[in-house]
């Protein structure tokens, strides 16, 4: 038993395996629930101490992008935890050039640093996981 | 008839099967996720500059500042709010939703 599984009993050869764990975002925020899911998902993972990574291709690259303001829409903005990410040690985060540049954004447009990379490199940074979960 | 489509140009094939059925006298509502169709910059705007020429294009103000993008709007579509949005369909006989 362990302290970071809040008092869960696990097997002992489970128990501190630190696994990559990469979550991918493809939806824009608000039209679907994927993206605060996949938030809390990622949050989750955090808790466990795991190594957390975050892409962002298509339009979830709206995810991230500064100066939400959803008061008049009557829906949580949840755009701001994404910059608490880094209070959980989560300091990965990807951009897929190409989906960025589709969309007329710049790396100036987002509200968290990014490592941008081309889809051939995210195509590599996919493969490199141990587990990838897809929203 | 006032077309309505809300949902991302870049998810979804929704606005360019709106924008093959609109005929002159019509208007388009972009809504939801459907207002990232009207940002500068991409393919969708361009689509959108040529269909400016015959058919009025709106945008819904809060969806825009919802989603941050209220600064990255195309030339020429009308922002609207709610209120903007009943007299749009209060002011056309039919509604079709794109969905």
């Amino acid at each position: 038993m362990t302290e970071s599984t809040g008092g869960i009993d696990m097997d002992e050869e489970t128990s501190g395996v630190v696994k990559k764990f990469l979550y991918v975002n493809r939806k824009a925020p608000y039209g679907t629930i994927y993206a605060l899911e996949s938030l809390e998902v990622v949050l989750i993972a955090a808790a466990f101490d795991q190594d957390v990574s975050l892409a962002f291709l298509d339009d979830g690259i709206y995810q991230i992008v500064k100066g939400q303001h959803t008061k008049n829409i009557d829906v949580k903005n949840f755009s701001p935890t994404y910059r608490a990410l880094e209070g959980y040690d989560i300091e990965k985060l990807y951009v897929e050039k190409e989906s960025m540049e589709a969309r007329g954004l710049t790396e100036d447009d987002f509200l968290v640093d990014v490592k941008v990379m081309t889809k051939s490199e995210m195509a590599d940074l996919m493969a490199s996981q141990d587990v990838v979960m897809s929203f | 008839m006032l077309h309505t489509v809300n949902k991302s140009p870049t998810e979804r094939n929704t606005l360019d099967s709106c924008l093959a059925h609109v005929k002159k006298g019509s208007a388009i509502l972009l809504i939801e996720d459907g207002v990232y169709a009207a940002l500068k910059g991409t393919e969708s705007a361009k689509k959108l500059e040529a269909t400016l020429k015959t058919v009025p294009v709106y945008a819904l103000q809060p969806d825009l500042e919802a989603r941050g993008m209220s600064g990255r709007v195309l030339d020429g579509v009308k922002l609207v709010d709610y209120g903007g949005f009943v007299d749009l369909v209060a002011e056309h006989p039919t509604v079709q939703s794109w969905l």
